[in-house]
């Protein structure tokens, strides 16, 4: 894969979330994704800075622009330092939630998305990596 | 801090939000709107979310709130405009807004609120 263009955002406090948001729209909206794409992949990368912010305090989200597949993409990378999940296949049921939440936001988030990746050791961090293409 | 400005058109409130949500100012937004329910003895809701282009299982879990909290107040909730992308996107998230009405647009959502609050009102014993 090669990445064509990158933004490194840091996401402390709800209104980053905000930030993200619009400039992964941007991304989105660079390599001509359609609405229904850009819809779902904002809402995922929205689920998953909530994640971060809620769980771990803080993290980065690395938006890049990447080729494969014959086509462009979106590929964001969320990185935290926070507890780590120390069980993934059970973080990825519908309906599990460790917080007050619906539990729809890891399973859901894969669900918006072509490509799902998440790592996580308990008290070093996660690392949730997501790809959208841009005609899947 | 941003507020979300709640409008009484007779019997109804109605907001329309015209910005990005945020956690805070949708948690701000539910607090604002069943106060004002009882406060003014509203008897309908109706929430323009046209503007809205992002809507995640937070945001739908508020609004889900706003509709179950107002219907203990005595009130329906209608929520119009919802944008086609962010319907397939809620679907597939897992979050099909169950309970919560919706309609096409502003007009609609009033024609179905005031059917409602009409039905109500027949159904209620009269001397």
């Amino acid at each position: 894969m090669i990445v064509l263009s990158s933004d490194n955002i840091r996401i402390a406090k709800e209104l980053d979330m905000v930030l993200f948001r619009n400039r992964l729209k941007e991304y989105a909206v660079k390599i001509g994704m359609g609405l229904v794409n850009q819809t779902k992949l904002i809402t995922a990368a929205s689920e998953l800075s909530r994640n971060m912010l809620r769980y771990a305090g803080e993290g980065t989200a690395l938006i890049e622009i990447v080729n494969g597949q014959r086509q462009n993409g979106v590929r964001v990378t969320f990185s935290d330092k926070g507890p780590g999940i120390s069980n993934i296949e059970q973080a990825m049921k519908d309906g599990f939630s460790t917080g007050k939440s619906l539990g729809l936001g890891l399973p859901g988030a894969k669900r918006l998305v072509s490509e799902f990746d998440i790592k996580s050791t308990v008290g070093k961090g996660t690392t949730i990596t997501i790809t959208k293409w841009k005609n899947g | 801090m941003d507020k979300i400005p709640i409008l009484k058109i007779g019997h109804f409130l109605m907001v329309a939000i015209q910005v990005d949500l945020y956690d805070r100012l949708a948690l701000n937004l539910e607090s604002d709107l069943v106060q004002a329910v009882s406060k003014t003895g509203a008897r309908g809701v109706l929430i323009d979310i046209s503007a809205v282009s992002i809507v995640d299982s937070f945001m739908g879990r508020i609004l889900g709130n706003i509709a179950g909290m107002s219907k203990i107040l005595d009130a329906e909730t209608v929520i119009v405009g919802m944008q086609p992308a962010v319907a397939i996107t809620l679907v597939e998230l897992g979050l099909p807004l169950k309970g919560v009405q919706t309609a096409l647009n502003v007009e609609k959502g009033m024609e179905l609120l005031q059917q409602k609050i009409q039905v109500t009102e027949e159904e209620e014993p009269e001397e």
